[in-house]
């Protein structure tokens, strides 16, 4: 039904689908197919559904998501490549009522950023990461980053990716997950709109664990580059789905916020959560 | 020109040596600046390592958060804010690494928090890269360098062997940052709060520049913290409540945005130029040779400048309290009148460039260094002005 049919038919319209309060109303920087875009709509909706939005500071990385700051309507602050979940303790010690964010990629949390990320999970900073691994660096060309699957080709592993050559994948999120300061963990994609919805449910999770002081929280999205990849985007979509997803399995990997013990590291003195409640929960 | 400072009868000056005396010709273009600085009506003198009063200092000025990391010869520094940061309520983190500590100091100013940074030159060069971010996102952090011989690991003993980082930049692009250098430990204690409102003043990181010795010494503190006023920001981040969103970065991807943020800054290097130097002179009334040091090599040179004075030679000890902006302008004028410099560093000559740079070729400028944690006798000092006496007598003149 047109909207022309719907008005002669004295329907009221209602709208369905508009932008998010929290995306700004521009054009994006990403490439066609990029799941930027749609992890960038997911923090917004859930920002704007907790009220998050006014009280927001974020930090941007080094890579193609560094123009975060440019479609999501909240203080930014633009880290060195890595260095943001160290920004990020700094904001939250001296902002106690601050919701507080990181947006990484893959080569800026796994990669160059490891050390800083691992210390903050281990302090159980109350911030939360939105990890968007695509497997790739996309913004300096499509070389290899440190969660490329093995054999996959790219422009620094122009023969495919070869473990005793370049090392395996890391399990960025797995590792992560084990340490006691980490509320909860999560692993999500933007291949379908189930997973979608699903990845934003986790946002959210991560979201509340931080406002309920529980500790340190990350949900890895994956995503996909159809530019670094060599591939169209709907050929990438299907790569996303039918190859990295079985790579790293989606779901909850850890949660700890039904935990009563005290809450995580914010300079308040309190211990991290105890571990106990890690019981991995798989997607299918 | 704030060439020196005026003596104060409320401040105790705990080596009672300095005696700051004019700058031989103000530059007309430069004004006094008046200083309204309330002090304690009754100052008393405690003992107190340098590491430790500067930590202090910072506290009392305000200190909002502290972040570091251990290393020799500053781990003391680190060690006091441990302890009495929590006890004021405020920000510590012991870090994962000096990279992860510059970069907390990065996120809790931009938040709009007064922040205090401290290490050692293998751990400053480690902050180099956020240095630089900093300086790009105009950044106010206060960082303090208790420096070591280098390079490399190098040594834990004294060194100024970092005068090139701190000064010339310590990260990559076009920037400068004021360089603060005491040559006391009462001094230092002053600089932190002139160095934080320097850092607010000028949205950039200051850093304080010391040497091992100053870190570690003990030595009499007069009474003299200070709280800088805190001013309201209208760029710092906290949420965007009933405003637009801020940002804080230091990228411009547009060719032409980011020529006019390099202008920009540029234009603000020249303001600190041109309103924040500050050197001390001593004995140079009458001097027609003059030593060039700052920090602890400025103690070896006023002993030697005593002696030669004994020995019937008329020297006087300029010092530099500004690395950058360095007191180009006082030296340069002071060339007009004196027969030669001296400059002595705890380093294999570095500061002497921009000295020579002042001079310009009209007097004859000579170095005498020590490195790798030594550090000159007073009688290497005066040995090395009779040389210059030698030489500048069989000059031009």
């Amino acid at each position: 039904m047109t909207l022309e049919e719907a008005l002669a038919h004295d329907l009221e319209p209602r709208v369905v689908f508009e932008r998010p309060e929290l995306i700004a109303d521009r054009t994006t920087t990403y490439c066609p197919g990029c799941g930027h875009g749609v992890v960038h709509r997911l923090v917004a909706e859930v920002l704007g559904e907790l009220g998050l939005g006014p009280r927001t500071i974020a930090v941007a990385p080094v890579g193609c998501a560094v123009f975060a700051y440019d479609f999501l309507s909240v203080d930014f602050v633009e880290a060195p490549h890595g260095r943001a979940p160290a920004l990020a303790t700094g904001i939250r010690r001296v902002r106690p009522d601050a919701f507080v964010l990181t947006y990484q990629g893959d080569g800026d949390l796994a990669a160059i950023g490891t050390a800083e990320i691992v210390h903050a999970a281990a302090r159980g900073e109350l911030i939360t990461v939105v990890f968007v691994n695509n497997g790739i660096y996309g913004m300096t060309g499509g070389q290899m980053a440190p969660t490329t699957l093995l054999g996959q080709r790219s422009t620094s592993s122009p023969g495919g990716r070869e473990a005793g050559l370049h090392g395996l994948p890391i399990p960025m999120t797995e590792m992560l997950a084990v340490m006691p300061g980490v509320a909860f963990a999560a692993r999500g994609s933007v291949a379908d709109a189930a997973a979608i919805g699903r990845a934003k449910s986790y946002l959210r999770k991560a979201a509340e664990a931080q406002l309920a002081r529980r500790g340190f929280s990350i949900v890895e999205i994956l995503s996909n580059c159809p530019v670094g990849w060599g591939m169209s985007p709907v050929e990438s979509i299907e790569r996303l789905r039918d190859v990295v997803v079985k790579a790293y399995p989606l779901g909850v990997l850890v949660d700890r916020t039904k935990d009563t013990a005290a809450p995580g590291g914010d300079g308040t003195g309190g211990a991290p959560p105890a571990d106990g409640a890690a019981t991995p929960q798989r997607e299918r | 020109m704030t060439a020196v400072r005026p003596p104060e009868a409320d401040l105790v000056v705990a080596d009672t040596a300095v005696q700051p005396s004019a700058p031989p010709v103000p530059p007309a273009a430069t004004a006094v600046r008046p200083r309204a600085r309330p002090r304690p009506a009754a100052p008393r003198r405690i003992l107190m390592k340098g590491n430790e009063a500067m930590a202090e200092a910072a506290i009392r000025a305000g200190c909002d958060a502290y972040f570091g990391y251990p290393i020799t010869p500053q781990a003391e520094l680190l060690e006091w804010m441990a302890r009495r940061m929590p006890e004021e309520g405020r920000a510590f983190v012991q870090a994962e690494s000096e990279l992860g500590a510059i970069n907390m100091a990065y996120g809790a100013a931009a938040a709009g928090a007064r922040v205090l940074v401290s290490s050692s030159s293998p751990g400053i060069s480690l902050m180099a890269e956020a240095m630089s971010y900093m300086a790009g996102a105009e950044v106010p952090v206060v960082l303090i360098n208790v420096m070591r011989g280098g390079p490399g690991l190098g040594s834990i003993g004294p060194s100024q062997a970092d005068y090139f980082q701190a000064v010339k930049g310590h990260g990559h692009g076009d920037y400068r940052t004021p360089v603060l250098a005491p040559s006391s430990i009462n001094e230092a204690v002053e600089l932190v709060a002139d160095a934080f409102e320097l850092a607010e003043r000028y949205r950039t990181p200051v850093m304080i520049l010391v040497d091992g010795i100053l870190g570690q010494a003990m030595e009499p503190v007069s009474a003299s913290f200070r709280m800088p006023e805190r001013r309201g920001a209208e760029w710092v981040l906290g949420g965007a409540d009933g405003r637009p969103p801020r940002v804080v970065k230091s990228l411009h991807l547009k060719p032409e945005a980011l020529e006019q943020h390099n202008l920009d800054l540029q234009a603000k290097f020249g303001r600190i130029e041109a309103r924040e130097v500050r050197w001390a002179g001593e004995r140079l009334d009458d001097a027609d040779l003059v030593i060039v040091a700052y920090g602890t090599s400025a103690r070896v040179a006023r002993t030697a400048v005593a002696r030669a004075r004994e020995a019937g030679l008329a020297v006087g000890l300029f010092r530099p309290i500004t690395l950058w902006p360095f007191p180009t302008a006082a030296l340069a004028d002071l060339a007009a009148r004196v027969r030669g410099f001296l400059v002595v560093e705890l380093s294999a000559g570095q500061m002497v460039e921009d000295v020579r740079l002042a001079v310009s070729g009209r007097r004859p400028v000579t170095f005498r260094g020590r490195m790798g944690g030594m550090v000159p006798t007073p009688g290497e000092v005066v040995d090395a002005i009779r040389e210059l006496d030698g030489l500048a007598a069989g000059g031009s003149r």
